[in-house]
């Protein structure tokens, strides 16, 4: 499986009238054809800006100013918004955090679904419409046929879901961005769009990034996950070595404050104490530094990188508590290198 | 506390003349009791009628029929006057922390108003209550100069929980106090609600969407489906026993924050809950449920049993 998407030490800056501030810094991460990357993290940490950064849909007063942002090889970053339109739609598609809002009003579903569909797969009005009435039967709307003709407000939130859902995936995208898609809906419908997911996943190839802040929703669809905070990722890995062996502080805070009902009776949650740093005030050393129950003095002073400590499950991690294990990592590949050449 | 039929319909008003066309059946007929100090987890889908069966049971609605035993007064039917002195026994906590604080006004103002409403404390003793209620629930005595706005989440909702304490209530409703928090912010303040109802011998009615958060907390859970309650009985038994298969259905749909589990069975029941101002005839549930026989598309199953209430036809075996 080839690899696309990478994205490399990107960061985002707003303009605001206290002045210019980082929401996203250094990100990274990359993700093969096919694979479901999660980006966790408590609100206002940068998922969506992450995310909006990569489609080029950011706020006005908002702009990548370092980094990149490779699709298929291409440079997104500096593209010209005729391109990026192209882009859009044909290779990627975005289902956004507010479904409610993100329909037109006073369009009927059929139209806003057919739009895309025409422009991008150029298929006649009939042709368009017809398509369009099967991917609703696909994501599970039923009377498809009645509702094309419908107008947004007729629908619940769950099957107006399910229509953005349709309408990211009817140009076959070969990424799919989703912000949060079912954290306003009710646990069956989740369900039930959790399975459409998977199913259009293996079917289509499409690789996906999952925006969501339910451990739960995370242990169900990632391959792997990058967890953020205040702006940075702080712990990437495959999902399996995040749960069974999740290292950075703040990735080991989260997973003991869920609660679950798989929980013994008799435990007691625990709690991250304090909040996330403001934007306008962040932290010079580490961001989590005042929260950290591990915290040390030079957390306080340095910044630490994020840096891997093992390569074959992709584990990288932004702390100094590990950086033993990175160095090694590091000698280890040095090594490697020597022995090859 | 005892509830006993309560009824809250609002009436859907078309035409100038505003002409009543049909109610929204909020809530359709539910009974269950509250013992002192327990917790009481509501749960089940948006609109399934939680929020307005707990605003009922302190009478921020009017009931359209029922009781609400409280002390021996039924709350639906006292005087106004009778229920300003019952309020400082009855709390809630609502959702969203922010709007429910009005945002022109100091924390410490705020928190004093209550008790100088009610003539319960002079202002010198209201800011000493002030100051010991702000370290209760963890915030530094120093933040009652401060705006509602100048707080996290978290914070705010810390001090949606300390104005609900200021009147030593023997009951607070707790409305979604944490859905709109951070996962690592949900535990600080679930944790805090677990340490006050020991001290003070609290009762609490939970309100929530997630299971977890319900289980963590509550005693006995309360299932409610379109206005009526499908299930009621002591956490473990509802977890462990689920024998209405709404319940089973909903505790299966909840993702496991476990990525070994993620290949296991799961049941996905197809549709959207149907509108409470047209519910289905007979069990609300048989338009979804996979069990669903003739008798339950005609005959409305009553809620039966002692300790593990169910209203089902066909209850699961054990
Ligand atoms: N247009 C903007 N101008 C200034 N700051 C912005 C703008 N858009 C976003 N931000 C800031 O960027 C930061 C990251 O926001 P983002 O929306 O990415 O958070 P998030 O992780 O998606 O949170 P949530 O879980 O609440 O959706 C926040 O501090 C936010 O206030
Ligand atoms: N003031 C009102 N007038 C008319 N209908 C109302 C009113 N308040 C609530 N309803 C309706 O009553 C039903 C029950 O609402 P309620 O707020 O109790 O649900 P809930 O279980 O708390 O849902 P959620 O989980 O979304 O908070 C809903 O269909 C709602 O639309
Ligand atoms: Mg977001
Ligand atoms: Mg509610």
């Amino acid at each position: 499986m080839g690899e696309l998407l990478k994205v490399d030490k990107i960061k985002t800056e707003f303009k605001t009238d206290k002045g210019m501030v980082t929401s996203v810094d250094e990100v990274s991460f990359d993700l093969k054809e096919g694979e479901t990357i999660c980006l966790v993290g408590e609100s206002g940490c940068g998922k969506s800006v992450t995310s909006l950064s990569i489609m080029h849909l950011l706020d006005k007063n908002g702009s990548v100013t370092h980094g990149s942002i490779l699709l298929n090889g291409k440079e997104l970053v500096n593209m010209s918004e005729a391109e990026m339109r192209k882009v859009r739609g044909n290779e990627i598609s975005m289902i956004f955090q507010e479904p409610m809002t993100s329909l037109n009003p006073v369009l009927t579903i059929g139209d806003q679904l057919t739009e895309g569909i025409r422009l991008h797969m150029g298929y006649s009005k009939k042709e368009a419409r017809d398509y369009a009435v099967e991917m609703l039967k696909k994501v599970g709307i039923p009377r498809a046929e009645g509702i094309v003709d419908d107008y947004p407000h007729r629908l619940s939130g769950g099957m107006r879901q399910r229509v953005m859902i349709a309408m990211a995936l009817s140009c076959k995208p070969k990424l799919l961005i989703a912000d949060e898609p079912t954290t306003a809906l009710d646990v069956t419908i989740q369900a039930q769009i959790l399975k459409l997911m998977k199913g259009l996943r293996s079917e289509s190839k499409t690789a996906i990034i999952l925006i969501t802040h339910d451990l739960g929703v995370v242990a169900e669809m990632a391959d792997k996950v990058a967890v953020m905070y205040a702006g940075q990722v702080v712990e990437e890995t495959d999902v399996f070595t995040l749960f069974d062996n999740p290292k950075h502080p703040y990735t080991l805070g989260l997973m003991k404050s869920i609660p679950h009902i798989t929980n013994p009776d008799d435990m007691r949650l625990e709690s991250i104490p304090g909040s996330v740093p403001s934007v306008y005030n962040m932290p010079k050393g580490c961001r989590f530094y005042d929260r950290c129950p591990f915290a040390m003095k030079r957390c306080l002073e340095e910044k630490p990188e994020l840096r891997p400590i093992e390569d074959k499950k992709s584990h990288s991690i932004r702390c100094f508590l590990y950086e033993k294990e990175e160095r090694e990592f590091e000698e280890k590949k040095q090594d490697e290198k020597e022995v090859l050449s | 506390m005892e509830v006993k039929n309560l009824k809250k319909y609002y009436p859907i008003k078309k035409g100038i003349i505003s002409k009543t066309v049909g109610y929204v059946k909020a809530v359709d007929d539910v009974s269950f009791s509250i013992y002192p100090g327990e917790t009481v987890g509501l749960v089940g889908e948006s609109g399934c009628g939680k929020s307005t069966t707990g605003r009922s049971l302190v009478r921020l609605e009017d009931p359209t029929s029922g009781q609400v035993i409280f002390e021996g007064k039924d709350l639906a039917s006292i005087s106004k006057k009778e229920m300003r002195e019952l309020r400082t026994d009855l709390q809630i906590i609502f959702q969203d922390p922010y709007s429910s604080l009005n945002p022109r006004k100091r924390i410490g103002d705020l928190l004093a108003e209550p008790l100088l409403a009610h003539k319960l404390a002079s202002k010198a003793e209201a800011a000493e209550k002030v100051n010991h209620i702000l370290e209760t629930v963890g915030l530094s005595k120093h933040y009652k100069n401060r705006y509602p706005h100048e707080f996290s989440g978290g914070q705010r909702q810390r001090i949606g929980i300390a104005r609900a304490l200021m009147l030593h209530p023997k009951l607070i409703i707790c409305d979604e106090p944490v859905s709109a928090l951070d996962v690592s912010i949900q535990a600080q303040v679930l944790n805090l609600l677990k340490d006050l109802q020991k001290e003070f011998n609290l009762t609490y009615i939970f309100i929530a969407h997630g299971l977890g958060a319900v289980k963590y907390i509550s005693d006995r859970i309360t299932v409610m489906y379109l206005g009526k309650i499908m299930e009621m009985a002591k956490t473990k038994e509802i977890f462990e026993h689920p024998m209405h298969p709404y319940t089973e259905i909903l505790l299966n749909a909840y993702p496991v924050p476990n990525p070994h589990m993620r290949d296991r069975e799961q049941i996905v029941v197809e549709g959207d809950v149907p509108s409470p101002a047209h519910p289905p005839k007979g069990c609300v549930f048989h338009t979804r449920c996979p069990f669903a026989k003739d008798i339950c598309r005609e005959k409305v199953p009553e809620l039966n049993g002692t300790d593990h209430l169910i209203a089902c036809h066909f209850p699961l075996s054990q």
